[in-house]
């Protein structure tokens, strides 16, 4: 399919670039066509492919866990009921070793973040061109199927758990402690301004870390998965190597997609469970 | 990397689905959980007393059988010995009488004797005398010679 485009880097190009909308350079609202509209959308426009995957995926996880919810009961569960209860029996097991507080929102988060980032990745399981190819037919000019190839999703994601940190460092530590605790460590209180510096690099790192980890992870493989797309193009005996290497790359993935649902999941808790303790 | 409004989209989302997650998702789950969790548990603890209240049962049990048992040998004995004891006495009654009988046997024998000789010792000295007095010719007064006689018939 890469034969329609002008050259390589062209197909590349198409298939990072995200559906944006916003408003265009002539003041009407709309799709962007090209990687100039889209620039000049600035930021308030919206990638319309991430944000719809990302929330039907998620919307799908809550159906899917709802349904598991309204069937739980004493009784020995059956299939999917069984795999969900699994599931929530690991991610029950993760948050009792990493956090050490109560607090009745660790769990259902670290439940929504490991199924929901899991999700997200996999999608970069479907092959590259599939699903951008029959929205090209309906007259969509870009689609980027896996919304934690794209750095709003991740920064989105770690943004909201940087708040979490933010609020319980506040709510547990109270105004003065969040500040004691970026202020006088690791040096004496001599020393604040070199000790705010410290901290709030480390502060501003976890997010940061998060975001990144999870986005640069998830756009390599993205990148691979599109050069190894490329291949096909290039006659019989390139396009059935690229298809062993395909099938190994996917398989690898798999471990990757969880292994950064599972990181993410883990960091978060880690993270909220620093900001919770009283004692540092 | 260009950053817009999607950050936002993604967050309210997040937010939003966490919120779900926590009011309708999962506590119904982890309650069916730990309440399976402790069903479980009874149910082990239940069938561990079960087992122990089977083991001393069985203990009971081959205790009581035991007890049974001796008790039914000492029975058993006891009934011999009666028994022995029963046979014993039988056979004392039995040569008591014997003796008994042996001993009327023995009179009676000793009696009749004793009247036989009497009887012979009378006809000896009749004849005694009936050969004495054809010896003699004549006619021996019996009540001469009684001395005599008496004698003889001591000797005999």
């Amino acid at each position: 399919m890469a034969d329609s485009y002008a050259n390589s880097s062209e197909y590349i190009k198409h298939h990072l670039t995200n559906l944006v909308y916003g408003q265009k350079s002539d003041g009407a609202w709309g799709i962007a066509h090209s990687p100039e509209e889209i620039k000049e959308m600035g930021f308030w426009s919206l990638n319309l492919d991430s944000m719809m995957f990302s929330i039907g995926l998620g919307l799908f996880f809550l159906w899917i866990f709802r349904r598991a919810a309204k069937k739980a009961s004493t009784d020995a569960p059956t299939g999917l009921q069984n795999f969900i209860e699994m599931l929530i029996e690991f991610i029950d097991t993760s948050v009792r070793g990493s956090f050490s507080g109560k607090n009745p929102l660790i769990a259902p988060l670290a439940l929504t973040i490991f199924v929901w980032i899991f999700l997200l990745n996999l999608m970069d399981l479907i092959a590259v061109d599939h699903i951008p190819w029959l929205a090209s037919l309906m007259g969509v000019p870009y689609l980027k199927i896996v919304p934690s190839t794209d750095p709003n999703i991740t920064f989105g994601l770690a943004i909201s758990v940087f708040f979490l940190i933010v609020y319980y460092s506040i709510k547990m530590k109270g105004p003065g402690g969040f500040f004691a605790e970026l202020a006088f460590h690791p040096f004496p209180k001599f020393m604040m301004p070199i000790n705010l510096i410290l901290e709030g690099v480390t502060l501003i790192a976890k997010p940061v870390s998060l975001a990144l980890r999870l986005f640069g992870n998830m756009y390599a493989g993205e990148v691979i998965f599109i050069l190894i797309a490329i291949m096909y193009s290039g006659g019989w005996a390139l396009g059935f190597f690229g298809g062993a290497l395909q099938l190994v790359w996917a398989l690898f993935h798999i471990l990757i997609i969880t292994l950064q649902a599972f990181i993410f999941m883990t960091l978060t808790i880690v993270y909220l469970d620093m900001a919770s303790q009283t004692d540092h | 990397m260009n950053f817009n409004a999607t950050l936002i989209g993604q967050s309210i989302a997040f937010a939003v689905f966490v919120w779900f997650c926590m009011k309708y998702v999962w506590p119904p789950l982890i309650g069916a959980l730990e309440e399976r969790n402790a069903r479980i548990t009874e149910g082990l603890a239940a069938a561990e007393r079960g087992q122990k209240e089977l083991e001393q049962a069985q203990a009971k049990v081959s205790e009581n059988l035991g007890e049974a048992k001796q008790q039914a040998q000492e029975i058993i004995n006891q009934a011999q010995k009666r028994a022995n004891e029963i046979v014993d006495g039988a056979k004392d009654i039995a040569r008591e009488e014997a003796d008994k009988i042996k001993n009327a046997a023995t009179a009676d024998i000793d009696q009749q004797v004793n009247s036989a000789r009497e009887q012979l010792r009378k006809e000896v000295s009749v004849i005694a005398l009936s050969g004495a007095e054809k010896i003699l010719q004549r006619e021996v007064d019996a009540k001469t010679h009684a001395a005599v006689l008496d004698e003889l018939v001591a000797q005999i």
